[in-house]
């Protein structure tokens, strides 16, 4: 039920006539509307507050958490959505980092090529190995899109050219319009917030279109949706492009917020984190994406600041979540809100 | 000279295969039988090595450490099957993937605690230690051969087991259909845990094997983890023959890729070329491979009929 649009699903289920759905729809309604209202809202005026903290700190861990959950959105679009367990996610952060990167190296410095090359790039990777991938189903759709991703990472750590496995740092930021804006920290910061808003309101919509419904579709039942007339390979190639290109968007950011980039931003762990964190939030909700990424990324930190094997604390976390909070975080909320 | 460098990186290469195998043995029926994602079987490989290392410097002889290792191996696997996996078996792949990836974090980190972050060596047992001469001017490490006697032995045995046994008639037909299975009046939680164990404790017996030959830190099942992932979805899941000959060409072709791919890609490149293209190529050889085997086989190449 989380699934349908928000206005639609408040719409048909306030027609029923027991008086616990209107509630109930009217709760759904407000988790979906409220929690991300709530989240942005916070997110934009964080720099405000953060002044009186170290604040350096608190909004490059604020931009790394929302740089995370733009690439954690993109997984949820084709995991959460479209059942497309994708194993090698990751592999798109790097791309978009070196499509970045590499044109840095080469003194073209101007923000919109650098973009162009990063979100080409990805789309271009995600089409070719997608169109190869979705010939599978299931758990070998895991691993054959974990296999891509090995390759991807391979391929850069024997780029020497461009610092091979140790990677390189990048000398400045882009310039925009020969501007260079990003030099300041709050630019940054709401550059990447507009990113992450644009890329949430985006997905938003694609998942409440006729497309997204047909990408539902194909997650319950491919046989019947084929029967009435889709070819489910279509959408699910189009999704997985979609979601690899936002994905090098992430990696784009990422590449400029930390001014470095190394193979180390596609390994398979990595991968397994943006699993994490899509599950850990709760998929198929977009938002859950932002705080599973949040959660994951913001619970690292403090944790590593308790004690130097924060790992013993949260590995056992993650496995108390997969134990008895089925659905993540908000799976959890909309339990608690709904009894 | 150039044979004998064959010969060598072929041994190694199917040295490589038959501890993928023991790994990945575990991994395809827990995955075939249970349908369980087991992220962690990798640091149940690890645990085994440092077993290995402790039981072997506490009692002094590589042989007892092993043997003590094996039932340690197994109790870990059976504690974290009790508390952890048996709540998981009919969730979704991805809440297993959660729950085993914590399982990862937690004891690669525990392991870094209980035994420090630097690596730890391991002697080479006495009797197994020096080389032998195989053909005139080829030497090979005697203990090398011995990790591939006993792997051959193992495999021979779950061969057996699995084949032979009534145990192993019902994790066959547990593969195939497990509801069934149970529909028929076997105990099929009872069977989960024997097969979760058996293939913990295969795990734990690779990685007390190697732990001479490499050395034991903490992370160490992390790359061997994708590979046996990599061997169980090229044989086709919950295949034990195709598992050990999907093990074998994996170990071989990863081997032979990294030591001669730019001596190969020499003969139509320049040398400087072809060096750098190998490298890059080697280590992406399996991951080509597995790809190709899923375009043109999507579900492996000894699918168990179901």
């Amino acid at each position: 039920m989380q699934q349908t649009a928000p206005g639609k699903a408040a719409a048909s289920e306030a027609d029923a006539p027991k008086p616990g759905t209107a509630l109930a729809a009217t709760r759904i309604r407000v988790a979906h509307v409220a929690i991300p209202f709530l989240l942005f809202t916070l997110f934009a005026i964080l720099p405000a507050f953060a002044q009186f903290g170290a604040e350096g700190y608190i909004l490059s861990l604020v931009m790394r958490v929302m740089i995370f959950a733009i690439a954690a959105m993109s997984l949820d679009l084709i995991l959460g959505y479209g059942a497309m367990v994708s194993f090698g996610h990751a592999a798109f952060i790097g791309i978009g980092a070196y499509g970045a990167g590499i044109l840095m190296r080469h003194t073209v410095d101007d923000f919109f090529l650098q973009l162009g090359a990063a979100l080409g790039a990805s789309a271009l990777f995600a089409l070719a190995t997608g169109a190869l991938s979705l010939r599978t189903k299931g758990v070998y759709f895991i691993m054959i899109t974990l296999a891509f991703g090995q390759m991807a990472f391979f391929f850069f750590v024997s780029l020497a050219a461009y610092g091979g496995d140790d990677g390189m740092t990048l000398r400045t930021r882009p310039l925009i319009f020969g501007q260079d804006w990003l030099a300041h920290r709050h630019f940054l910061y709401y550059l990447i917030f507009a990113c992450m808003l644009g890329v949430y309101l985006l997905l938003r919509a694609i998942v409440g279109s006729r497309f997204g419904r047909v990408l539902r579709g194909a997650k319950e039942n491919p046989v019947r949706m084929q029967a009435i007339g889709f070819s489910p390979y279509r959408f699910q190639l189009a999704a997985y492009v979609i979601a690899g290109t936002i994905c090098g968007l992430a990696g784009f950011l990422l590449a400029h917020q930390t001014e470095f980039i190394a193979p180390a931003f596609m390994t398979w762990q990595r991968s397994g984190e943006l699993i994490v964190m899509v599950v850990l939030g709760g998929m198929g909700t977009l938002h859950g994406a932002i705080i599973g990424a949040a959660a994951f990324l913001i619970l690292e930190e403090l944790l590593s600041r308790i004690t130097q094997d924060w790992k013993l604390i949260f590995g056992p976390f993650l496995v108390l979540v997969a134990l008895f909070a089925r659905g993540g975080i908000m799976g959890y909320l909309r339990k608690r809100g709904l009894k | 000279m150039y044979t004998t460098l064959i010969a060598v990186q072929t041994l190694n290469g199917l040295q490589l295969g038959i501890i993928l195998f023991l790994i990945a043995a575990g991994l395809t029926l827990v995955f075939g039988v249970m349908d369980f994602i087991n992220l962690a079987h990798g640091v149940q490989y690890m645990v085994g090595a440092y077993f290995a290392f402790t039981f072997t410097a506490l009692t002094g002889s590589f042989t007892l450490g092993l043997l003590l290792a094996l039932p340690a191996a197994l109790l870990v696997g059976l504690i974290l099957e009790v508390l952890i996996f048996r709540h998981l078996y009919d969730r979704d792949h991805l809440e297993q993937v959660l729950a085993t990836f914590g399982i990862i974090l937690f004891l690669n980190q525990g392991v870094k605690v209980v035994w420090g972050a630097s690596p730890l060596y391991v002697p080479v047992p006495e009797l197994l230690q020096g080389s032998i001469q195989i053909f005139e001017g080829f030497f090979y490490p005697i203990y090398r051969l011995a990790i591939i006697g006993a792997g051959l032995g193992v495999a021979a045995l779950l061969y057996f087991l699995v084949s032979h046994t009534r145990a192993g008639m019902l994790v066959r037909a547990g593969a195939t259909n497990a509801r069934m299975v149970s529909a028929l009046g076997i105990d099929i939680r009872r069977l989960f845990m024997v097969v979760f164990g058996f293939g913990a404790m295969l795990a734990g017996f690779a990685g007390a094997m190697v732990a001479p030959i490499l050395s034991v830190e903490p992370g160490m099942g992390d790359n061997l983890l994708i590979l046996a992932f990599v061997v169980i979805v090229i044989g086709g899941i919950g295949s034990i023959r195709g598992a050990f000959i999907a093990a074998l060409l994996i170990g071989l072709v990863d081997t032979l890729g990294r030591g001669f791919a730019s001596d190969i890609l020499r003969l139509v490149m320049d040398p400087s070329a072809a060096s750098q293209t190998g490298r890059a190529i080697a280590p992406m050889l399996t991951y080509i491979l597995m790809a190709l085997v899923l375009i043109f086989r999507p579900s492996g190449l000894f699918p168990v009929k179901r």
